[in-house]
């Protein structure tokens, strides 16, 4: 176990994790029979990692990493839109910076950028706004990523940009929402879950009813969290808990930041600017239907797609995965990284092979960086 | 990248625009109020935020800003994201 991190409370910790060892032993939780507690959130994933959460709760609760890393489940095909974007000579195309190293079929930005591209690596959808008023004889494309975290903040940029009349900027939406994936997990037949840690910052934009079905269709606890360890060694004993006492239900742990309804302003802005598309296609998930955003017709002028006639815009796309590599099942808590046959060798987080190694909130990233599970441990 | 950061709103900087100054871990950023303005502007200012890619997304207490705060260092997400407040400065002069 690498780098990992001293709890700030560690007396808290101690006294939690001494609970949901009782309450694992009361469920006859084992290793060979765990109770599988799926953490949507990558930032989750990763602060389950930084502080060895994974190895220091009782052996009967096994981790299952979600899909809620938004750099992991880009498919390749939307890298090479970008590339494609970024290369056309009138074009500054903007990113955050964790896009970057993901890998495309003919090359990444980073490599894109090498070859000359202008793609500048932007803090915030702000800053590419800012860069287009200041360079009218220029096309500049913001890469909108992300979850509904990350959504309001295009949106509330596209609104801006239509109320200057700024006709140089564009978004390459690439906005997902958290449920469908999970709808998804919970109908697959292979799939066993027990209960979910739901997403605290994603929760504060959009409240916690949402996830309403899970309790209600599926019979699973779920519980919003922070992302302070104590966070979440709390939130995986509200778990326990609901499971111990016959309970399905919505609890809120990270209620100090997250309203029950979610944000107002955030809300509107993004129910102003998007609309769900028909289908969106995952990495390792497939095409899920109404899972993610597109800009409305009303906004088209800063439609990346629209404007440049790529994406779901053009005629015929086709979406291809790398050969040999197993984030499909990575994704889907089917298999675990180190299993994956290019983990560590042809795919590592200097030369990645698959998004999952890419951003430190990739299960395969955490894995790599922090020493696996217990399985890995010994 | 979906964290965010605590920072403290020192100044109203563009009213109609709805934008502010916020210091964040000893840096200054201008950033968007629209998500937190729903009352006077001028209320806003010292008051706790978190701050996700330049939006104020929400308002916290002193105390969970520095707890957030030293978490977010722990997970070395607060570096990264200085460095990337860094790099955006650095785009809009076309630097990076
Ligand atoms: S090790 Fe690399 S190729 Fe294998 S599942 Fe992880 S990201 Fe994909």
């Amino acid at each position: 176990m690498r780098h990992t991190q001293e709890f700030r409370d560690p007396q808290a910790a101690r006294a939690l994790l001494a609970r949901i060892a009782e309450s694992a032993e009361a469920l006859g939780a084992t290793p060979e029979n765990p109770v599988r507690i799926m953490e949507i959130c990558g930032g989750h994933t990763h602060a389950i990692f930084r502080y060895g959460l994974d190895k220091l709760t009782h052996p009967g609760i096994e981790f299952i990493h979600g899909p809620g890393c938004p750099v992991c489940v880009l498919p390749m095909a939307r890298v090479d839109e970008c590339v494609q974007i970024a290369e056309d000579p009138r074009v500054i195309f903007t990113t955050f910076g964790d896009a970057m190293r993901v890998p495309g079929t003919r090359k990444s930005l980073m490599q894109a950028k090498a070859d000359g591209a202008d793609i500048r690596m932007v803090y915030s959808p702000l800053d590419a706004l800012e860069i287009a008023r200041r360079n009218p004889g220029r096309e500049v494309v913001f890469f909108g990523l992300g979850f509904e975290t990350t959504t309001p903040s295009t949106a509330l940029s596209i609104q801006q940009a239509a109320a200057e009349g700024l006709r140089n900027f564009s978004v390459f939406c690439n906005h997902i929402t958290v449920p469908p994936p999970i709808k998804v997990l919970l109908d697959d037949p292979h799939m066993r879950l027990d209960g979910f840690v739901g997403p605290g910052h994603v929760s504060m934009v959009i409240g916690i009813h949402p996830y309403d079905f899970i309790p209600r269709d599926h019979g699973k606890p779920i519980v919003v969290a922070g992302f302070e360890p104590l966070d979440l060694l709390q939130s995986v004993l509200m778990v326990l808990r609901q499971i111990c006492e016959g309970r399905a239900e919505v609890e809120n742990q990270y209620a100090r930041v997250v309203p029950e309804h979610g944000n107002p302003v955030s809300l509107a802005a993004i129910a102003d600017v998007y609309e769900p598309r028909p289908s969106f296609a995952w990495r390792g998930l497939g095409e899920i239907d109404e899972s993610g955003l597109q800009i409305r017709p009303a906004y088209a002028d800063y439609d990346a797609e629209v404007k440049f006639g790529i994406g779901y815009a053009a005629e015929s796309r086709h979406v291809e995965e790398p050969e040999g590599c197993a984030c499909g099942a990575v994704m889907t808590g089917r298999m675990k990284p180190v299993a994956c046959p290019q983990f560590g060798r042809g795919c590592t987080p200097e030369m990645p092979l698959g998004a999952l190694m890419v951003s430190s909130e990739g299960v395969c990233a955490a894995y790599y960086q922090y020493g696996g599970a217990r399985a890995e441990a010994g | 990248m979906c964290l965010g950061i605590p920072g403290q709103i020192i100044a109203v900087t563009d009213p109609a625009r709805l934008m502010g100054m916020a210091e964040v871990s000893g840096v200054r950023r201008e950033v968007s109020l629209a998500c937190i303005a729903t009352g006077p502007l001028e209320d806003l200012v010292g008051q706790w935020a978190l701050i996700h890619v330049g939006f104020a997304m929400a308002l916290i207490d002193e105390d969970e800003a520095a707890k957030t705060l030293e978490a977010l260092r722990g997970l070395g997400e607060a570096q990264e994201t200085l460095a990337a407040m860094a790099e955006g400065a650095a785009a809009l002069e076309g630097r990076a």
